[in-house]
């Protein structure tokens, strides 16, 4: 790897960090005030969680060669485990880069699940949940589709190979069907489709929407790995379909509800930027106008399925990362450059999608069903009703009062007698 | 004595309290309340699902005066809070047998 391309894809990583956080916000401000501190740390705690794995076994089982040889893989075998052997080789520049790169997917992707299932899951559950997750269903999708030797990578019909440029089936569609398959198990929340679950603080959303945005140049023009044109393609297109996404949203909801709404402006946004992740690089900006466009108007309608269907996704991660990921997935098959696109080419872009859908959605529920009857996966009734903020974290996000929301004693300051609050509570469920 | 109670729409708090002012009151005390009158609540939509919000954030005032002044004081109150739409409020006042300044012990109209 030449040392500009170094350069680039690090700080793309560091642009791709950022959208964690980002996330964390943006689901934040949608919660409910009780539960506003658990959503960010449900996004949060999975850069710990997925590093520690990543270094352990992840980048080996994702990215070392495939266990089955030739065409076809399914998993990396444990070369890299510990990332043994990958210092001081030749290319080793080469591999740490791709490593860090791709770590912050690994974050970024189960965060996303998050979404589904907020205001109502135990947080010890959570940590679990993604500890299994990305071992069992992240790691091998992405090696599927982004291993040397992955097997939807290999995929080919008349010449034509998927595309998946930046993640629509590895992290979209997988984490989109991974949050329905689970919010199947776990159940709706108490109160779904009667109480106002309105959000609690809309310009935090937008705050987390423009972070997510910003932090997707480095996810969707890094993942060319090199500092070129197809980079810079992907850059412009990123901008443009998203654009167009927030316009396609919004007109939506003009037209169905009456007014544009800043939640809507934000979550536009978001469609626009998954429906161009896999497809950015291969259409010209005249295709991400329109991929955006659809993202947006055809998401805006998706979020209410829920309410039709009656499975409880709180924050919608089914409505805009599945719909959008499927979205951009398909038509980039008709969309495509370089005459790629046509019927094979869509039929290969939707094997691709069904086959990740398929795994993720049986695995996924699996997971979810486990961790359910093992140490169970739901808050109490009480705790889920009172916030989870204090059941779990100990913690209030806003002092509304000047006098607090608790009584403030002196006692409590003192380190050997701090048995208020958290202390008669069990913390860590 | 009488206490006026006033629940206006909060943008005319300040309008309220500076004919306040001029007309001479010496204090007084504001809350943030909600509630709901004629006007009702107003409908909100967050990506489609459609919440109607009953109680709407109004601004209550409270001000203690002497017998004399109330009537007055009252359509200070009134002319300044007044838009002429739906919600713009309510004043009432009520008798008071005592006040007390913390202060200085000091009872009746001179605790005003």
């Amino acid at each position: 790897m030449e040392a500009a391309d170094i350069a680039f894809v690090v700080i793309c990583a560091a642009m791709v960090m950022l959208m964690t956080p980002g996330l964390a916000f943006f689901y934040g401000g949608m919660i409910r005030v009780k539960s506003a501190l658990n959503m960010l740390m449900m996004c949060f705690i999975a850069t710990g969680i997925s590093s520690v794995l990543w270094v352990l076994y992840g980048f080996s089982l994702a990215f070392g060669d495939s266990v089955n040889g030739e065409g076809g893989g399914i998993i990396g075998n444990l070369d890299f485990i510990g990332f043994k052997g990958m210092l001081g080789v030749e290319g080793s520049e080469t591999l740490l880069t791709f490593a860090v790169f791709q770590l912050m997917f690994a974050v970024l992707t189960p965060a996303l699940i998050s979404g589904a299932l907020a205001d109502r899951v135990k947080f010890s559950a959570w940590a679990v949940f993604i500890a299994v997750w990305v071992s069992i269903v992240y790691f091998p999708v992405a090696h599927w589709v982004w291993g040397d030797n992955g097997w939807i990578g290999g995929l080919e019909i008349d010449g034509h190979e998927v595309i998946d440029f930046a993640g629509g089936t590895a992290v979209h569609i997988n984490a989109g069907v991974a949050a329905l398959a689970a919010v199947l198990v776990i159940g709706k929340r108490i109160g779904f489709k009667k109480d106002p679950m309105r959000p609690h603080n809309l310009p935090m959303v937008l705050l987390g929407a423009a972070l997510l945005w910003f932090g997707w140049f480095g996810f969707n023009a890094g993942s060319e790995l090199a500092a070129n044109g197809t980079a810079a393609l992907m850059a412009l297109n990123t901008m443009v379909a998203t654009g167009t996404a927030v316009l396609g949203w919004l007109a939506y909801e003009r037209i169905r509800h009456g007014a544009y709404t800043t939640l809507g402006a934000a979550s536009g946004a978001i469609a626009g930027l998954v429906a161009i992740t896999p497809s950015g690089a291969n259409v010209n900006p005249m295709g991400a106008l329109l991929i955006g466009l659809v993202a947006g108007a055809v998401c805006a309608w998706a979020v209410s399925l829920k309410y039709k269907l009656g499975f409880d996704d709180s924050l919608d991660v089914v409505g805009v990362h599945l719909v959008g990921g499927i979205i951009g997935t398909l038509l980039v098959g008709f969309l495509a450059i370089d005459g790629a696109g046509g019927f094979a080419q869509f039929t290969l872009q939707a094997a691709a999608a069904a086959a990740v859908m398929a795994y993720s959605f049986v695995v996924t529920w699996i997971i979810a069903k486990i961790i359910d009857v093992t140490i169970g996966f739901r808050s109490s009734e009480e705790e889920e009703t009172a916030g989870l903020d204090q059941a779990y974290h100990a913690e209030t996000g806003y002092d509304f009062s000047q006098t607090g929301t608790g009584s403030v004693t002196v006692a409590s300051s003192v380190p050997a007698t701090t048995q208020t609050a958290a202390g008669d509570k069990k913390v860590d469920a | 004595m009488k206490l006026i109670t006033a629940v206006i729409k909060p943008h005319r708090l300040d309008e309220v309290k500076s004919a306040l002012q001029a007309f001479g009151v010496h204090g007084m005390t504001v809350t943030e309340a909600s509630g709901y009158g004629r006007q009702r609540g107003h409908t909100e939509v967050y990506r489609g699902a459609e919440y109607t919000v009953d109680l709407v954030p109004k601004i209550r005032l409270e001000i203690l005066v002497e017998d004399d002044d109330a009537e007055q004081l009252i359509d200070v109150v009134v002319k300044a809070a007044r838009t002429g739409k739906i919600g713009d409020g309510k004043v009432w006042s009520v008798p008071v047998e005592e006040a007390v300044r913390v202060r200085t012990g000091d009872r009746g109209p001179d605790a005003l």
